[in-house]
């Protein structure tokens, strides 16, 4: 958390600097998101190789409260659309999250792979779990970040942008969740 | 299934079969149906120099022109007293008016921070608002444009379920409110309190339920002449790439029960719900509105504007395909109705939102003007377009 408020606090001295590049700016995302977007922080995806459409929803949601997380709703206060649109370019154009170096226990991965088929994750998420256009790259997202997330669809206390994540989640239980994550954040 | 699966000898061993209730039943495990996905519409209003204005096709004698852009998702329309259009929004939290004043149009966000507020309704000076699980009411809306106050809510005895939650909202010639609960998923047995229609005071009091059977209906209006209420609604998905069609019905009396999840266009059981019952048990649609179309807003129209044939027919916006390889729908389309009340036929009024199997706009709403012009709402892009007939007044197209 304390290297979240130090970002905040770089960010913001970032944001007001109108003549800030790119880089400069989005030195404050990598604080918490990891170089190059392969984060290393608890809780907090990678944001490398996410589709583009997915991520200005986001940081939309974001800038307009729809997705409510104090840190980034702060972040994107001041952002015109204009810069919705280069983040989330820029987002898409830093390199995927690598597999974690364990390949994953078996047991485990078949269980996830499992789940994955049978609630056809693979589908509108694609085979590899790359995603596609508003449909975000799961693949190798860090594993507590996808607990975190999968449990909050399931509860709604996160609000998608659209019902589909909801809709999914209601038949997924609490201990499949825990094996999705470990899967997705294993795949290779 | 079975079939396509002997196609595919590389692929990994059968799923395991979903569990009941999940969105996905009935998905076909094969790679056509792997790349599809709902469309979600982009987050930002088109601005309006991108808007596809010059893609739009409507019939020869007809002009199209945008009316007002910049209100990102932009959804149901209802129309106030004083010429205010409200426009409510079901991926962000806004409702909107476009202000009409000395000739000039000017769009307002009046309320913000509310939860899915896809329905907009107007009577009396009040301006009604359908959230997901809760309508709130506004009055004296049209005095009190540039500072409105908060809205008050009447009803909030609804489900809060996400699919399907988003409402369309209408009062009906009974000065009732018509408020839909949707089926909570895709095709999926439910409980007495969803899967239907109901309707209420406007002090939200008196809940009534009218339909049963409903999976998802976006529009509803009644017949200037024999009043009765005709809906549009959505059927299942993944039955087929064909079927089942979108349904417009008409309610002849209360309670009626129109097949969803039992049977789907008054005669296709369904392949898991349907054992044990006929579709002979339920009311059939008046009409077919096309395969996962997505028919959405519609109303009767009872302007002098149009040709003499669109008097009492249904204009109807179909907002269009994701469940289908090669999209369908993505237009407004203007029904004819036969004495009896069933439908005639359908014709296109506005095409070209779909180009190269893509979206460049989505019509969700339809409203009649004062004129008799014709407004529709398109969540793609974020405006709503007129449609007049005759001799165009406004330079364009």
């Amino acid at each position: 958390m304390r290297s979240m408020i130090a970002a905040l606090a770089f960010f913001s001295l970032a944001c007001s600097a109108n003549a800030e590049t790119m880089e400069e700016r989005t030195a404050a995302c990598f604080a918490c998101h990891g170089e190059k977007g392969q984060s290393e922080t608890e809780n907090t995806p990678s944001l490398g190789g996410q589709q583009a459409p997915y991520a200005l929803i986001q940081l939309f949601m974001f800038r307009e409260k729809l997705r409510t997380f104090e840190p980034m709703n702060d972040m994107a206060k001041g952002f015109t659309d204009d810069d919705l649109q280069k983040f989330s370019d820029l987002i898409s154009k830093l390199p995927k999250p690598k597999p974690p170096e364990d390949a994953g226990e078996g047991a485990k991965m078949q269980r996830g792979l499992a789940l994955v088929q049978q609630h056809r994750c693979n589908n509108c998420h694609n085979a590899d779990l790359s995603g596609k256009e508003n449909v975000p790259r799961i693949a190798n997202q860090r594993e507590d970040y996808l607990n975190k997330t999968l449990g909050e669809y399931k509860d709604n206390t996160r609000h998608g942008y659209d019902a589909t994540m909801a809709d999914v989640m209601q038949v997924v239980t609490k201990e499949q969740i825990a094996d999705l994550a470990y899967y997705i954040a294993h795949v290779r | 299934m079975y079939g396509a699966a002997a196609q595919q000898p590389a692929s990994p061993p059968a799923a395991a079969p979903l569990p009941p209730g999940s969105p996905m039943i009935g998905r076909p495990d094969n790679e056509a149906a792997q790349k599809l996905a709902p469309v979600a519409p982009p987050p930002l209003a088109a601005a309006p120099d991108k808007l596809p204005l010059a893609k739009l096709k409507v019939p020869a004698g007809f002009n199209i022109e945008v009316y007002a852009a910049g209100m990102a998702n932009a959804r149901s329309l209802a129309l106030g007293d004083k010429g205010t259009v409200f426009v409510g929004s079901r991926l962000l939290d806004k409702v909107y008016a476009i202000i009409n004043k000395d000739g000039k149009r000017e769009v307002k966000v009046i309320a913000s921070g509310l939860y899915r507020p896809n329905g907009v309704a107007f009577k009396d000076g009040t301006l009604y608002i359908a959230e997901l699980s809760k309508v709130s009411k506004i009055e004296k809306i049209e005095d009190n444009l540039d500072n409105p106050p908060k809205p008050v809510v009447i009803y909030d005895n609804l489900p809060k379920d996400e699919a399907h939650g988003w409402k369309f909202i209408a009062i009906g010639p009974d000065n009732k409110l018509y408020v839909p609960v949707g089926q909570p998923g895709n095709n999926v047995l439910h409980d007495e309190n969803h899967g239907q229609i109901r309707r209420i005071n406007l002090d939200g009091s008196g809940a009534e339920v009218v339909a049963r059977g409903v999976r998802n209906t976006v529009g509803f209006d009644w017949n200037p002449e024999t009043k009765q209420l005709y809906f549009t609604d959505n059927s299942r998905d993944w039955m087929s790439e064909d079927l089942p069609n979108d349904e417009l019905n008409r309610i002849t009396k209360v309670g009626e029960h129109f097949g969803s999840p039992y049977c789907w266009q008054g005669n296709i059981p369904d392949p898991e719900f349907g054992w044990g019952h006929s579709c002979s048990e339920f009311t059939p649609p008046v009409g077919l509105m096309g395969p996962h179309a997505a028919a959405l807003g519609m109303r009767f129209y009872t302007g002098s504007m149009f040709p003499k044939t669109f008097k009492n027919a249904i204009i109807v916006a179909r907002h269009g395909s994701w469940n289908k390889t090669v999209k369908f729908g993505g237009d407004v389309v203007v029904v004819h109705l036969n004495k009896d009340g069933t439908v005639k036929n359908i014709e296109p009024l506005i095409t070209g939102f779909l180009e190269d199997n893509k979206y460049v706009g989505r019509p969700v709403d339809v409203m009649q003007l004062k004129d008799g012009s014709l407004l529709v709402s398109d969540d793609w892009n974020g405006a709503v377009w007129r449609v007049t007939y005759g001799k165009q007044k406004v330079a364009g197209q």
